[in-house]
């Protein structure tokens, strides 16, 4: 039943929007994921939420999701479109359960088969207008990974999507090391997350952040950080330069 | 009719459109233009549309789109109810309308507040903005007019209503609303959804309260320039 697929244009009284081979533009996006690997598996981060333009419209959008039981997802872009992927992904978990076979599909398989997505998409000229995390442990091997919108992915110890490539990415180099405390984990990615709400137009200050271990997937309540703004050079920035900014 | 306009920013529609969850059900709201540009081609307009007895949605955006997508939806919910043999849930009602929302980004320019009553989850509200993300919440609002209700949502939203605070808030707001969008005018009209059933009301614009710099409405001028002069004041 094809009906409520979308329709084939014939002619393009809309302009060009209208024609479904043609990239479309997002309207409710997620900002920044920022993800790490430490000692037990990986801790993820994200705010909660939804712009419309320039508008802070959704402020509880859960933009991380455990998929099967070894998997964490999460998403920055449109909405709409993660969405969808959680469905696409849900037929993908069900089927694997249906083979009943003591076997489950880990993390790496699941990047690849977001890759396979995302990329697919790309040369139809119809992409899924997200950049995804995924991140994940089986048997004690730990994976993050991540994938655009244009099919480019590659893992690593961290990774961040958004304004978190630009202001997250920084800070992680030089602070991340191999087998991270739990704490000492969330404070780093408190940090990345606490520059981005000072410089990030479209962060919100409420964020939660999950966590995927060999025994599963926690995400924490949502939550707000503490903001410095006492620094002198702020109370009276024309003091010296009068008419300034 | 403008066709430049920045891809990046998200259409303005014209219209307000509010739902609301109580302790019980829901309160749906809506103002009552329908423009052509800079016309008004229906002052009195309905555009809180019945899908199924207990699941309404509130339509903003392009009226042909919101139109055809609640004609598929309410179509498709009566095949269901009969399928099932008992009355559809508003997340169902929510999910068709997503369905053909996101299936069709590309040509549709509408956005949607469905809102209802079943057994299951009570009073429930579901936003649909354009892209067709489907997002829970406990109040929504949409439409050109809602840019000016963010503020006021901030500040007088709180859980747990009753019925009748429910109802003067979205009239309120629809009224403010009205007050400074000028593709929002009329009257408000409300539904209101519980175990009970639906009950629809009507709030003509002249019976709104007024706002900031708008006047008492008068019949003729002469009544001001014929109507006695105060008395002079005693000190």
């Amino acid at each position: 039943m094809n009906f409520m697929a979308s329709k084939q244009p014939e002619n393009s009284l809309l302009g060009p929007e209208a024609d479904s081979q043609r990239t479309l533009y997002p309207y409710v996006t997620g900002t920044s994921v920022v993800a790490l690997k430490y000692k037990d598996g990986i801790l993820m981060a994200a705010d909660m939420g939804g712009s419309y333009g320039s508008t802070l419209r959704y402020k509880n959008v859960e933009r991380m999701k455990a998929i099967g039981k070894h998997s964490l997802l999460g998403a920055s872009g449109e909405i709409s479109d993660f969405q969808e992927i959680l469905r696409y992904l849900d037929d993908l978990i069900l089927y694997d359960n249906m083979w009943d076979d003591g076997n489950s599909l880990g993390p790496k398989e699941v990047h690849n088969y977001l890759t396979r997505v995302m990329y697919n998409r790309r040369n139809k000229f119809n992409p899924l207008w997200n950049s995804l995390v995924l991140g994940g442990i089986k048997n004690g091997q730990k994976y993050l990974g991540t994938v655009s919108m244009i099919g480019v992915n590659f893992e690593d110890d961290h990774v961040a999507t958004g304004f978190g490539n630009h202001l997250a990415r920084p800070i992680l180099r030089q602070e991340w090391h191999e087998n991270l405390s739990f704490e000492d984990g969330v404070k780093l990615l408190e940090k990345c997350m606490r520059v981005l709400l000072y410089r990030d137009r479209s962060a919100i200050n409420k964020l939660q952040i999950a966590k995927i271990t060999e025994e599963g997937m926690t995400i924490s309540q949502p939550y707000s950080l503490k903001t410095y703004w006492e620094f002198s050079a702020f109370e009276n920035p024309t003091q010296g330069a009068v008419g300034s900014w | 009719m403008d066709l430049n306009m920045d891809l990046n920013a998200p259409h303005s529609m014209g219209t307000t459109i509010i739902g609301v969850t109580y302790n019980g059900g829901v309160v749906l709201g809506a103002d009552s233009r329908t423009s052509t540009g800079m016309y008004v081609a229906n002052r009195a307009s309905d555009k809180i549309t019945q899908l199924t007895d207990n699941v309404y949605v509130c339509r903003s955006g392009s009226a042909a789109d919101s139109q055809l997508v609640s004609d598929y939806v309410r179509y498709f919910l009566h095949q269901h109810t009969i399928q099932l043999g008992q009355p559809a849930t508003v997340k169902v009602a929510a999910n068709l309308i997503r369905l053909i929302s996101y299936n069709n980004k590309n040509m549709l320019e509408t956005g949607l507040i469905v809102g209802g009553w079943d057994k299951y989850e009570g009073g429930k509200i579901y936003g649909i903005p354009l892209g067709g993300t489907l997002i829970e919440q406990p109040f929504a609002i949409g439409g050109s007019g809602s840019s000016y209700l963010y503020g006021f949502f901030d500040q007088a939203w709180k859980e747990g209503m009753t019925k009748d605070e429910a109802e003067q808030l979205v009239v309120k707001a629809v009224s403010l609303a009205i007050a400074r969008d000028g593709a929002s005018g009329g009257v408000v009209r409300t539904v209101v959804i519980n175990s009970e059933g639906v009950t629809r009301n009507f709030y003509p614009g002249d019976k709104l309260q007024l706002w900031h710099e708008e006047l008492e409405p008068q019949n003729s001028l002469l009544d001001i320039l014929n109507s006695p002069s105060p008395e002079p004041m005693n000190i």
